[in-house]
């Protein structure tokens, strides 16, 4: 791939982006035109529209792509370091550590105290997990090795779902509900505060993600070649590894648990342009961006007035495009 | 940190200000479990600069290991290695990468990747994790993959080639290093007579070349035509080492390989006429213990 080509890509895929972004503002209870948009986000039209665009949509939509476009970026991390085309990014436990820290608040009742205070929960819950299964594999051999790291995610996200199965038995019916739909991811309670959070984490982080794109060629053929060839092996792995996982962390706190974004738009990108990680992972935020966020308006408008949570629609898409995937083996 | 900046050191200009480049070992010692005994057993070791040197030995009797150990995938646990003169242990993992290539046993790539691209990584000790690729590495690129023989499928994805292509690929990948010496762990396992005699053909053009070789390899007989120096394995241990005609005796084999075994000379044509070659023996055939098949041969002489 030229680097002209590179920049055609990017462009036409923040394109994209951009589109599904103005069209998940446009629909909704009460339609617009891109006009309206345009002329509500710059404070002009009526007054229910401005505050329906800058108040709500607006910030929702934007949630929706950052956290899309987070997710997409962290699984091709993750699917380059394990060298696993499943990998995906909950796979060293941050679903499960992010659940647990929410279903705990919901459960105890001290969510309804303040709006901040279930992602706060799930963010501390889903680094809790990370460092718990780092510190596993880290303990196992010398340096991080892939398979221990892979069992290591696996055992603490089954732990973790435990607590969670035994924190619903107990509760209420109402704590059962709010936590079933936390858990299936939604952006419902997306604010500009959220938005702004947010990016401050991943404005950084994606941009050392992409700067690592040329050592992430190499972890991805193997990480004695890597090393053969001149990288520091162990600090790409805690770098990445680090990176990505707060990452994750973070949309998992402001969104619940949206699965198959991470999984399924780098392989997307990988069938139609290469597994070049230096493009692939800004190409996988940008698409994961726009699937995320035309996902979430799907949530909105297939069943208004009630609001399906988006795990179930990326997971509708996400599942039947898997199974094409493994079937056509084209991973 | 060496993981973003990448200075374009003396290594990276053409070839020739740089010395050659040779290891030499001492009571080199590795176990992989604590309480295992060691695969690689005080062993001492010199690989000649500018020379093609093949590892050989029975499965499991420490080449690889030893190969490993040379290049710092593993640590030894005691012993001493030096590389160009200086302890291996002071080079950092770039230095090494622009000195040596190596061309691990297997790897498995799960993604789609073309050939280019796998080639195009061997540049990395040259750009880092940032610097922009310039001519002079698309140059290098380039010529690794002429050199290898496979410009012809530069857009193919690696997967999609034979295994021979491959090898030659992941050949191309190291010489891209444009290092000073080059690594190879079993380079023909599973290859035709073609694509072996390819890779002999290739590594013996190199060492003319000015690239110090060494590889680990089964192939007795080719290596005994194709290395000017040869380091036999026995039980993590050095059973000889020395020009072909001195460690290809028969006693010596049959000891090691435990099986009859007869040497004899290449008759030629071509340019290695008169190495020795070896015959395995059926089974049952009395082994000549303690007896040199060169002192009845007299001269070991390359070219009589």
């Amino acid at each position: 791939m030229s680097p002209r080509q590179v920049v055609v890509r990017l462009l036409l895929l923040a394109t994209i982006a951009v589109a599904a972004l103005v069209l998940s503002v446009r629909v909704g209870a009460v339609s617009m035109t891109t006009m309206g948009v345009l002329e509500a986000i710059g404070g002009e039209g009526d007054p229910a529209s401005i505050a329906i665009v800058r108040q709500l949509r607006l910030p929702r939509a934007v949630v929706a792509s950052l956290v899309g476009a987070a997710l997409a970026a962290s699984g091709a991390t993750f699917q380059a370091l394990l060298r696993n085309p499943l990998a995906e990014p909950y796979i060293l436990g941050v679903s499960g550590g992010a659940a647990v820290g929410a279903v705990g608040a919901i459960v105890l009742g001290i969510a309804t105290r303040a709006t901040w205070i279930v992602p706060a929960a799930a963010f501390v819950g889903a680094i809790v997990a990370v460092l718990t299964v780092l510190r596993i594999a880290a303990s196992v051999g010398r340096s991080l090795d892939t398979r221990v790291l892979l069992l290591a995610g696996v055992v603490v996200g089954s732990f973790f779902n435990a607590c969670i199965l035994l924190a619903l038995t107990l509760t209420d019916a109402e704590s059962f509900r709010s936590a079933i739909f936390w858990m299936m991811g939604s952006f419902a309670g997306a604010s500009w505060t959220s938005a702004g959070i947010f990016t401050a984490y991943f404005v950084p982080a994606l941009a050392l993600l992409v700067a690592l794109g040329r050592p992430l060629n190499l972890m991805a053929i193997g990480e004695e070649t890597a090393a053969h060839l001149g990288a520091s092996v162990e600090t790409v792995k805690l770098l990445a590894y680090g990176t990505a996982s707060l990452l994750t962390a973070a949309a998992v706190a402001v969104s619940g648990v949206i699965g198959f974004v991470g999984l399924i738009i780098p392989h997307v990108i990988r069938i139609a342009w290469g597994g070049d990680y230096r493009f692939l992972i800004p190409a996988s935020a940008l698409l994961g961006a726009a699937f995320l966020v035309s996902a979430d308006s799907i949530a909105r408008i297939a069943a208004a007035p009630t609001e399906l949570p988006v795990g179930v629609v990326t997971a509708f898409v996400g599942v039947p495009f898997f199974v094409w995937l493994l079937r056509r083996r084209a991973v | 940190m060496t993981l973003f900046r990448a200075r374009r050191s003396p290594a990276a200009s053409p070839t020739e200000a740089a010395p050659p480049l040779g290891w030499s070992a001492r009571a080199l010692t590795f176990r992989y479990g604590r309480d295992s005994s060691p695969v690689v057993d005080a062993v001492d070791v010199t690989v000649e600069p500018l020379r093609c040197t093949a590892l050989l030995g029975p499965n499991g009797s420490g080449k690889s290991t030893l190969l490993r150990l040379l290049v710092r995938t593993l640590e030894a646990e005691r012993g001493e290695i030096e590389l160009g003169g200086r302890p291996l242990s002071s080079w950092s993992r770039r230095e090494l990468a622009l000195a040596v290539g190596v061309v691990p046993q297997n790897e498995e790539i799960n993604f789609p990747l073309s050939v280019r691209e796998l080639v195009s990584m061997g540049r990395y000790p040259h750009l880092g994790a940032l610097r922009p690729v310039g001519p002079r590495d698309r140059a290098a690129v380039d010529a690794a993959m002429q050199r290898c023989d496979v410009g012809r499928f530069a857009d193919r994805d690696f997967n999609t080639l034979s295994g021979g292509e491959r090898q030659r690929a992941r050949v191309a990948r190291a010489l891209a290093q444009e290092p000073k010496a080059l690594v190879l762990d079993e380079p023909t396992l599973a290859l035709d007579v073609r694509h072996e005699m390819e890779i002999f053909e290739l590594v013996r053009d190199l060492s003319r070349s000015g690239v110090t070789v060494l590889l680990v390899t089964h192939n007795l007989n080719l290596a005994a035509r194709y290395a000017d120096a040869l380091i036999l394995l026995e039980e993590g241990r050095i059973a000889a080492a020395g020009a072909p005609a001195d460690v290809l005796r028969r006693d010596l084999l049959e000891r090691v390989y435990d099986w009859p075994i007869q040497t004899s000379r290449f008759a030629g044509p071509g340019p290695d006429v008169g190495s020795v070659q070896v015959t395995p023996l059926a089974r049952g055939e009395p082994l000549r213990a303690g007896h040199s098949l060169n002192h009845h041969m007299g001269s070991t002489d390359d070219h009589p």
